[in-house]
C-alpha cells in the first residue's frame, strides 16, 4: 500500500573522477527553494574536495584531449540523450530552485538540453573555426591550432541553476578541457542531477568534477591553485571577484569574468579557454 | 601531599627500555633457531589492522607536518629499478637525490639511491664527495632465487664497485617451506660479505602470507645480523601495508628490548604520497620510539613519493596547491 511507504530520500554528494562521495569533510548544508522550503540537503565542499577534484581533472585531460573530436561529440550527444530521457526531474528541480512556474521551467530545461547538443556538434568544428592556414613568406605551412587551456575551474552562475551551468562546463569540455565546476551555492540541485547524467554518459572519470558548497570559501582555493589553468569567474561578483582574478595572476591563469564579451555568447565562450599553437612544416617538393 | 615538580621525560626514553650492552645470542644449531621463533608471541591480525588503521587517523598539525616532511626526505632512498635503468637516468637521479629541489637549499638530501649493482659504480661516482649513500640490490633481485654464491658474487660485485648499503632478498621459498636454517644462513655469509657495510635484509612480506610470518622472518634476519629488515621488493602486488610496518617495527623494537642492538627498518613499495609517509612516520613513533625517527634507523625506498614530498612542502610554503610538473621526474 502505497501510503504506508517509507520516503526514499536521496543524498545530493560531490562528483570527483566519475564517483560521488560526500565531503571529506563530513558537512552539508541545507538547500531551501525559492519561497524557503526545504529543497534537500546537499554536500558541503572542502579544500580537500577541490584538492582531490582538481588531480582527478590533471589525470583525465590528456585523454580527454586526445580522444578524436568525434568521439568527444558523441560523449556529449549521450549527455543529451540523458538530460531529454530526465526532463520532467530537472524541470521540477529548476521551478522549485529558481522560483519559476513550471511552464517557464520546461522551456529553460529544453533551451539547455539543446545547448548541449549545440556543444555536441562544436567538437568536431573548432580547429576550422578557430584555426587557421597563415600566408607566410617562405616555402613553408604555417598553421594555427586551438588546443585547449587544460584544467579549468568553473564558479558557476549564482541564479541561473541549470542553463548558465550546462553553458559554463560545457563549452571548455567540447574544446577538450576538463573542469572542476562550483556549483550554484542556493540552487545546486540541477546540476548534481548534470553530474549523475554525466556519469551514464561515457564521460571518462575526471573530465567533469562538480563541487557544492560555499562559493566564496572555495573560490579562493581554486583560485591560487597552481594547477588549474583557467577559471571562470561567472558565478561571483564585484570586490570578490577582484581578488580571485589577482589570486589567479599569482600562477597566469587565464580568467573569463562577468561582462566579458566572451562570457555573453556561447560562440565566443568556446574561445575562452583555448590557446592557439601555431606550427611550421615545410611544403617540401 | 607534596606535589614533585614537572619532569618531562626525553622523547627517546618514552616506552622502550634499551639495555645499554649488547647481547645478540648466537645461533649455532636450526634447532636453537625455532626454539627462539617459538618463543615469540602469535599475532593478533585483527587488532593488528584495527590499530594500524587507528594511527592512520592522527591528525598532524601544520609545523608538525612541515617537520614531518623534511624528515621523511632525508629518510628516502630514491630508487629506480628497472629493466631499462641507464647511466643517464642514474645520474639525473643521483642530481636529485643531492639536491631534491634545486631552488631551495634547504631541503636535505635523500638518505641514499638505490641501484641495480651494474650501476652502482655510476652512481657512487655522481654522489662523491655527498651525504648520499649508495645502495645496491643484490643476492639475485627480486627473486632471490640463485644458488649462494651467485648471490654472493653478486655482493661482492656490488661492494667492490662502491656500494655502502646492500639490500638483499630472502630466499621465500626456502623460508615458506620451512627451511629457515637456510634463511638464516644466507643471511649470515652475505653478512659477513658485507663486513662493515650496511646489509638491509627484504623479507617480501607481500610473499609471506601470514603477519605471523612476517615476524618470524623479521627475527631470522635480526638474529642472522642484518642492520636493517625491509618489507619489499616493490616487484610484486602486495608491498608495504601499515599493519605488515607495525608489525616489523614491534619486531625491532622487541628486539632492541632484549639484546640492546638497534635495528633499521625500510618500508618500500606502493608509498607514493607524504599522507601516507607522515602516518608511516606516526606508527613508527607510537610503536618503536622516536629513537627510530632517523634515517640511520628508518627509510622509505621510493621514487614518485620524493616529488609529492617536495610538493607538499612547496604547499605549506605558499598557501596554494602547486602543479606537480614543477618538479622533475626521476
Amino acid at each position: 500500500m502505497s501510503e504506508d511507504r517509507l520516503d526514499v530520500r536521496k543524498t545530493y554528494k560531490l562528483l570527483i573522477n566519475g564517483a560521488f562521495p560526500r565531503s571529506e569533510s563530513g558537512r552539508s548544508y541545507e538547500v531551501v527553494g525559492a519561497s524557503g522550503e526545504f529543497l534537500a540537503n546537499v554536500a558541503q565542499g572542502s579544500r580537500k574536495d577541490l584538492r582531490d577534484a582538481v588531480v582527478a581533472a590533471r589525470g583525465a585531460q590528456a585523454k580527454w584531449w586526445a580522444a578524436t573530436p568525434y568521439n568527444r561529440g558523441q560523449v556529449i550527444y549521450r549527455l543529451a540523450e540523458m538530460a531529454e530521457s530526465r526532463r520532467d526531474e530537472l524541470c521540477e528541480h529548476v521551478a522549485l530552485a529558481e522560483g519559476i512556474k513550471m511552464k517557464a521551467a520546461r522551456s529553460s530545461v529544453e533551451r539547455a538540453v539543446d545547448r548541449i547538443v549545440w556543444y555536441a556538434g562544436w567538437t568536431d568544428k573548432v580547429a576550422q573555426v578557430m584555426g587557421s592556414a597563415n600566408p607566410v613568406a617562405g616555402a613553408f605551412f604555417n598553421f594555427s591550432v586551438p588546443v585547449p587551456s587544460g584544467v579549468v575551474a568553473v564558479l558557476a552562475d549564482q541564479s541561473s541553476s541549470l542553463e548558465a551551468f550546462v553553458d559554463a562546463v560545457l563549452a571548455p569540455i567540447c574544446v577538450g578541457n576538463t573542469v572542476v565546476a562550483v556549483a550554484s551555492e542556493r540552487r545546486p540541485t540541477p546540476a548534481v542531477l548534470v553530474g549523475e547524467m554525466s556519469a551514464t554518459s561515457d564521460f571518462p572519470g575526471g573530465v567533469l568534477n562538480i563541487v557544492t558548497g560555499r562559493t566564496e570559501e572555495l573560490a579562493t582555493t581554486l583560485a591560487s591553485h597552481e594547477d588549474v589553468d583557467a577559471i571562470d569567474l561567472g558565478g561571483v561578483d564585484g570586490a570578490l571577484a577582484d581578488s580571485l582574478a589577482q589570486s589567479a595572476s599569482g600562477s597566469i591563469k587565464r580568467v573569463l569574468r562577468n561582462g566579458d564579451p566572451s562570457s555573453t555568447n556561447s560562440t565566443r565562450r568556446l574561445r575562452a579557454f583555448v590557446e592557439i599553437s601555431t606550427v611550421w612544416h615545410t611544403i617540401g617538393q | 601531599m607534596s606535589t614533585a615538580p614537572l619532569r618531562l621525560v626525553p622523547a627517546q626514553e618514552r616506552g622502550v627500555r634499551i639495555p645499554s650492552n649488547e647481547s645478540v645470542p648466537s645461533i649455532d644449531s636450526e634447532a636453537q633457531l625455532r626454539s627462539v621463533l617459538a618463543s615469540l608471541s602469535g599475532v593478533d591480525a585483527v587488532g593488528l589492522e584495527g590499530r594500524a588503521a587507528k594511527l592512520a587517523t592522527r591528525s598532524i598539525k601544520r609545523s608538525t607536518k612541515a617537520a614531518a616532511i623534511d624528515l621523511a626526505i632525508s629518510m628516502v632512498d630514491l630508487t629506480t629499478l628497472e629493466g631499462a635503468d641507464t647511466p643517464g637516468r642514474v645520474s639525473s637521479l643521483c642530481a636529485k637525490a643531492m639536491r631534491p629541489d634545486p631552488l631551495d637549499l634547504g631541503v636535505p638530501s635523500v638518505a641514499a639511491v638505490c641501484v641495480y649493482p651494474d650501476l652502482v659504480a655510476h652512481a657512487s661516482s655522481e654522489l662523491d664527495g655527498s651525504s648520499v649513500a649508495v645502495a645496491a640490490v643484490a643476492t639475485a633481485f627480486p627473486s632471490g632465487r640463485a644458488s649462494l654464491q651467485m648471490k654472493l658474487l653478486d655482493v661482492h660485485e656490488a661492494l667492490a664497485a662502491g656500494a655502502d648499503e646492500i639490500d638483499m632478498v630472502i630466499d621465500r621459498g626456502a623460508f615458506l617451506s620451512g627451511r629457515i636454517g637456510q634463511v638464516f644462513d644466507e643471511i649470515v655469509a652475505v653478512k659477513e660479505a658485507c663486513g662493515e657495510k650496511h646489509l638491509k635484509v627484504i623479507l617480501e612480506t607481500g610473499e609471506l602470507v601470514t603477519y605471523d610470518h612476517v615476524r618470524r622472518a623479521s627475527w631470522i634476519a635480526m638474529l642472522a645480523g642484518a642492520d636493517f629488515i625491509k618489507t619489499s621488493t616493490g616487484k610484486v602486488s602486495v608491498s608495504a601495508t601499515p599493519p605488515t610496518a607495525l608489525v616489523m617495527l614491534e619486531a625491532v623494537r622487541d628486539f632492541a628490548e632484549t639484546t640492546g642492538r638497534l635495528v633499521g627498518v625500510k618500508l618500500a613499495g606502493g608509498i607514493r604520497n607524504s599522507k601516507d609517509a607522515i602516518r608511516y612516520l606516526v606508527i613508527v613513533n607510537e610503536t618503536a620510539g622516536s629513537i627510530w625517527l632517523r634515517p640511520s634507523l628508518f627509510r622509505f625506498g621510493a621514487s614518485s613519493l620524493l616529488n609529492d614530498l617536495l610538493m607538499q612542502r612547496l604547499k605549506q610554503q605558499r598557501g596554494a596547491y602547486v602543479r606537480a610538473d614543477e618538479f622533475s621526474g626521476d
